[in-house]
């Protein structure tokens, strides 16, 4: 990691340079996303049908939300099993304006045709019918007070998830619930919300959510095609300037800190480090984080509903970090990637069943069998996860002595100098 | 000679058992001091109640030249005001390099948006180089602190206590599992240390402490049995009784 010399004088270096794995992650990233444009039916030749660049966008998003798993837990240590609660959060603020504006402009529409104007309130109402009328209401509930305004809603992509973290952090990290309570917290919080969402008088349509999010209001002309692009760039975009975001934290005293809360956190308090406001700090960051990982991710579904904050998404997420290795940025990037992936490619039945002659396995049925099986796995046998390969492959061609000698007596190369 | 640390009449009990009784303490600005006691005199339980991991049941301890009260200060606090500790079994932080375990130690601010800003200058490297010579880890700088020896890992940990520049450090038997050679390094270290700051040694070992040649204060029972030259305290008759006649 600390590559920094300790030779007075020195420059600082340039953050790409003392990380080669953000360059490199950053120009797989570029070329992925330039090649996927090109591939596409919006801009290119048409390889690659619309909804599977949707699916490749909302995993960008899924590895955006992935990072800021790995910054809590992999770094800080904090195993929040609630982080999909701020992602939903982030698209259900989002959400709120797509739908309330795109309703709108229907209901503008078909009043146009009445005799008399139609008045501001007549339109409310007939918006408020329109969304509303499937929970059986027909007035806006307080919390889509600033659903008209896009501005104050993607403020609220950040400001919501950000404020629960930060409320929600200040009292549990306060009273210093950590490990495994800490993650039974989170868990019920995530629990609390989804079930509230839940209910029809929620003022957020209950078990219905939001749905049309995938049509942007007043673009009705541009082609699914080229929007799904756009939301493509825009999480790819989001992705590479979140991985750029986590490494600079992680890279200087910020990272040394938290990665020894994560270690010893009595000991960093005897340091002088507070480390409470640390924690909360980290907490409400990759609430943050998610929150705009949620905000790109469901304009690309189409739909939010509560049981896209039930715990068990939350749990995924810690799996996919595991599974790809916590502790390195890119690991997480990987492992959400590959796993979700992987997840779509056997629920979306295109896995072939295998037949025992007794039995058939059914991939949609069986695949959270097979993720339990190697999530288990990995936990016993490789705790790196698939990021740890990396260390496999870098040490076959460079055996990391950890800067020691390179022979036998005191004045030996070492193997910095060897380097050079 | 200035008072530091002045701790008066404190009581604490862990379900009913008293573990420290109506203690006294002083110790100067310049002082170096070895606590010795049998086991479960409450020698760590002092400690820990100076820094705040143990609350007391009575008492007060007044710290510095304002006489501040650490009785509602936390942990972190009293570390930023000049209090550093040692613990019993060496912790560093493994996964991390020496250079970052004492970069972290550093007295710099400690809130976490400055921490965030914070890139180390070149006379903060220095400093670092510098601690490193005097801890004896200077060519092991950029290794991971986990692959140090058992001896070497006590001494970065009384190394990142100096970076942290304390006014008082509180060193809890700093010489377990030594060997001789890496005894008398200590001793000096800590002998250095105390030219300029309050020293609080705890410590099983009479030849460790005979050999720091301060003034010891033996605790029995949680209270403070008897203090002075190490001469005066072992021809004491209730410290035979209590502790070297075992």
């Amino acid at each position: 990691m600390s590559e920094t010399s300790l030779t007075s004088g020195q420059t600082r270096t340039p953050l790409a340079l003392r990380f080669p794995s953000v360059l490199v992650f950053l120009a797989m990233l570029a070329l992925f996303t330039l090649g996927v444009t090109i591939l596409s039916e919006g801009f290119g030749i048409g390889v690659i049908s619309t909804s599977f660049v949707k699916t490749l966008g909302k995993t960008l998003c899924l590895c955006l939300v992935a990072l800021a798993m790995d910054l809590v837990w992999g770094y800080c240590g904090i195993l929040s099993l609630g982080h999909m609660a701020f992602f939903g959060l982030g698209g259900y603020a989002i959400g709120m304006w797509l739908m309330y504006e795109r309703t709108r402009l229907i209901v503008v529409d078909s009043l146009a045709a009445s005799e008399l104007p139609p008045t501001a309130q007549e339109i409310s109402d007939g918006i408020a019918t329109q969304i509303f009328g499937v929970v059986g209401a027909s007035e806006f509930p307080p919390v889509w007070a600033f659903a008209h305004s896009l501005p104050i809603q993607l403020a609220f992509v950040v400001l919501i998830p950000g404020l629960l973290a930060f409320v929600f952090g200040w009292l549990a990290f306060r009273s210093r619930v950590t490990g495994v309570y800490l993650s039974i917290l989170t868990q019920a919080m995530t629990l609390a919300l989804s079930l509230y969402l839940f209910q029809n008088d929620s003022g957020l349509r209950g078990n219905n959510g939001l749905s049309g999010l995938q049509n942007l209001p007043g673009l009705d002309a541009v082609p699914q095609a080229t929007v799904s692009l756009w939301f493509f760039w825009g999480s790819a975009f989001a992705l590479g300037a979140g991985y750029l975001l986590c490494a600079w934290i992680v890279s200087g005293k910020f990272g040394s800190v938290i990665r020894a809360i994560r270690d010893d956190e009595a000991r960093v308090r005897f340091l002088g480090y507070p480390v409470e406001a640390f924690k909360l700090f980290i907490f409400t960051l990759t609430a943050v984080i998610a929150g705009i990982a949620g905000a790109l991710y469901y304009p690309q579904a189409g739909i939010i509903n509560p049981t896209e904050i039930a715990p068990i998404a939350s749990i995924y997420l810690a799996v996919w970090v595991a599974i790809g290795g916590r502790g390195r940025l890119y690991g997480a990037v990987i492992g959400a990637a590959f796993v979700s992936l992987l997840s779509t490619w056997f629920t979306g039945g295109q896995a072939p069943d295998i037949n025992l002659g007794f039995y058939t396995i059914q991939w949609v049925n069986w695949w959270t069998v097979l993720l339990g099986l190697s999530f288990v796995a990995v936990t016993l046998f490789a705790p790196k996860g698939i990021g740890g390969l990396v260390d496999i492959i870098a040490d076959r061609t460079s055996p990391n002595r950890h800067g020691a000698d390179l022979g036998p007596d005191p004045g030996a190369l070492r193997e910095k100098e060897a380097d050079k | 000679m200035s008072t530091l640390l002045e701790v008066s009449g404190v009581s604490v009990s862990f379900d009913g058992f008293k573990a420290i009784n109506n203690l006294s303490f002083q110790i100067g600005a310049q002082e170096l001091r070895a606590v010795i006691g049998p086991n479960g005199a409450g020698k760590t339980t002092f400690m820990d109640i100076i820094t705040s991991k143990t609350r007391p049941d009575e008492g007060r301890i007044s710290y510095g030249d304002k006489g501040l009260s650490l009785l509602s200060m936390s942990e972190s606090r009293i570390a930023q005001a000049g209090i550093g500790r040692k613990f019993q079994r060496p912790t560093v932080f493994e996964d991390q390099s020496v250079a970052d375990n004492l970069m972290m130690a550093l007295r710099k601010a400690r809130g976490p948006l400055r921490v965030l800003m914070f890139r180390p200058t070149p006379a903060d490297h220095d400093r670092i180089a510098e601690l490193a010579g005097e801890i004896g880890l200077s060519g092991m700088l950029h290794r991971k602190s986990g692959e140090l020896s058992h001896g070497q890992k006590q001494w970065l940990e009384i190394g990142m206590l100096l970076a942290q520049e304390p006014r008082l450090l509180l060193v809890d038997e700093p010489a377990a599992g030594m060997t001789p050679a890496e005894r008398e390094h200590t001793t000096d270290i800590l002998r250095e240390a105390a030219r300029t700051r309050a020293v609080v040694v705890v410590e099983h070992d009479m030849e460790f402490v005979r050999r720091l040649g301060c003034k010891v204060t033996v605790l029995h029972e949680g209270s403070v049995l008897a203090e002075g030259s190490i001469d005066h305290v072992t021809k004491n008759e209730k410290v035979i009784d209590v502790y070297l006649g075992r």
